[in-house]
């Protein structure tokens, strides 16, 4: 066994430098994939994820419609080679319970009853994955849904928060995830104080847990300060292509 | 799946008398339904019990093999969770591939039991980075009247209490079983409480008409030494972080009730 990773050193540093509660540095790229309904990007540290929206489409098989509201359906999939050693293609476990509970994340925030009988399909591929995956989905997912016009209640913005080196710290990595003490994903609609995505594990007393939670609301709301201007950018763009059009 | 207006006639009955602190089975909001528990009940298994939950029922099966460690854990045993819908247990139960909803289950109750730390596993090696004992835990749902996950967290540290191992030697790097047993090394009792969220009120063990109802539902399971070790947010609903605290305070009352009662059968 190799020796004790320091998660924390004694200035409060983590291993990628940064302090206890600074976020990764955030990529945001709205509008990516010419197919696709709506498309995003994110970069999140070292986490690459794309997330495709196709729909609201006709619903395939048939008998799954629903009456009275869309059906949302969610693939959260992480690429062969987006970690150490090559992931199996075939849907895991873990990617089948993410899938889940990201889709019930999106479910509150999306007005499902104005697209009776139809699918919404949301598509999150992990390119390159560093801790923080699920979360930083959720992130991109909410710009893709946004992109293809699909009208919600609130952007969804997820980030975790945790304890590694026996020190609450917002935004995990990788190695603060596997060794760290615990780890607590949070999606959160800011407009609402409404939480619609959260998982725990590790081992936290209720105080820890509670200041974490906080932590990672704080952290949230940062990103989502970062998820409207990135929508913005891409409209701006447009507009600032249109008025060369103007010109010339 | 009861259809649209009758599930929306009865949403509306089960929240009006939420609302009221009360709920149609006659329980009070922090109320469990009676717990029933009956270990080492298949001969056949390591481990075994059966939970009922009022009509819930679950059983759990434990069996031990030796396998390959994870590489980057050589010298710790190997727990495995599975959870099967058998589809006499309901009508919304089909055979087949398990779908998302049991994987769910599996993976929550694996959470408490791993993140508690609840079995040594590192007394489970026999040969450092090549044999080591691998943990079965499998999870049985008889009959589905709500809260499975709550059901089958009990079964599961029920059935790993009486779970033995059996005795063995090494002789010329194989593993030889010897007569006898020594009890499966637990340090921890994780236990899980669930709330269901209807119109923003919490109640915890909410039976199967309250599941259908509910806006979210939030498990919370706590180690011996009171700190919490699992968290599962599901359900289509939102919570507030002032209610999931709360949740948080409510649940840590109540693994304490519980854990008095697994340990007692």
């Amino acid at each position: 066994m190799t020796e004790k990773i320091v998660l924390v050193n004694e200035d409060g540093i983590r291993t990628d430098g940064r302090k206890l509660s600074e976020l990764r540095p955030i990529k945001l790229e709205v509008g990516i994939l010419s197919n696709a309904d709506g498309s995003a990007y994110i970069e999140q540290g070292k986490n690459k994820i794309l997330a495709a929206v196709y729909g609201p489409r006709e619903v395939h098989p048939r008998h799954m419609a629903l009456p009275d509201r869309a059906l949302l359906r969610c693939r959260y999939h992480m690429a062969p080679f987006s970690v150490e050693e090559r992931k199996s293609p075939a849907p895991s476990r873990r990617e089948v319970e993410l899938s889940k509970v990201i889709r019930e994340a999106f479910e509150p925030a999306i007005f499902l009853e104005k697209f009776p009988r139809t699918s919404i399909d949301l598509f999150i591929e992990v390119l390159q994955a560093d801790g923080g995956t699920r979360c930083a989905g959720v992130t991109v997912a909410s710009l893709a849904l946004a992109d293809a016009g699909i009208p919600m209640r609130d952007l969804i913005v997820a980030c975790a928060a945790g304890k590694a080196g026996g020190h609450l710290v917002l935004d995990l990595n990788d190695i603060e995830d596997k060794e760290g003490e615990a780890d607590i994903p949070v999606a959160y609609m800011p407009s609402f104080n409404a939480v619609s995505l959260l998982q725990m594990d590790g081992l936290l007393t209720i105080e820890e847990f509670q200041q974490a939670i906080n932590l990672a609301l704080e952290g949230c709301k940062q990103i989502y300060a970062l998820q409207k201007e990135a929508l913005k950018a891409k409209y701006q763009a447009i507009k600032e292509s249109a008025e060369v059009t103007e010109e010339e | 799946m009861t259809s649209i207006m009758v599930s929306r006639i009865r949403r509306q009955q089960i929240a009006q008398l939420i609302a009221d602190g009360k709920r149609l089975d006659g329980r009070g909001p922090k109320d469990y339904r009676p717990i029933q528990i009956e270990s080492g009940i298949i001969g056949k298994a390591e481990g075994s019990a059966r939970v009922r939950l009022g009509k819930t029922e679950v059983m759990v099966g434990v069996k031990i093999d030796i396998g390959e460690p994870f590489s980057d854990r050589p010298n710790e045993g190997v727990l495995t969770t599975n959870a099967e819908f058998v589809p006499l247990a309901s009508p919304e139960f089909e055979a087949g591939p398990p779908g998302e909803e049991s994987m769910e289950l599996a993976r929550v109750v694996d959470r408490g039991i791993r993140e508690s730390k609840a079995i040594e596993l590192e007394k489970l090696c026999i040969i450092p980075g090549k044999k080591v004992f691998v943990i079965f835990v499998d999870v049985y749902v008889l009959n589905h009247d709500g809260n499975l996950i709550d059901a089958s967290t009990l079964a599961s540290i029920a059935a790993l209490m009486n779970t033995k191992i059996f005795k063995y030697e090494i002789k010329d790097g194989e593993v030889e079983k010897k007569p006898g047993f020594s009890p499966l090394p637990l340090r921890d009792v994780p236990i899980s409480v669930t709330f269901a969220s209807i119109n923003g009120i919490l109640v915890v063990d909410p039976w199967l008409d309250e599941e259908e109802v509910m806006d979210a539902r939030l498990t919370i399971a706590f180690s011996k030494d009171g700190r919490i070790c699992a968290i599962q947010k599901g359900g289509s609903g939102t919570l507030s972080p002032q209610q999931i605290i709360e949740a948080a305070h409510i649940a840590k009352e109540k693994t304490e009730e519980l854990r008095e009662i697994v340990v007692k059968s």
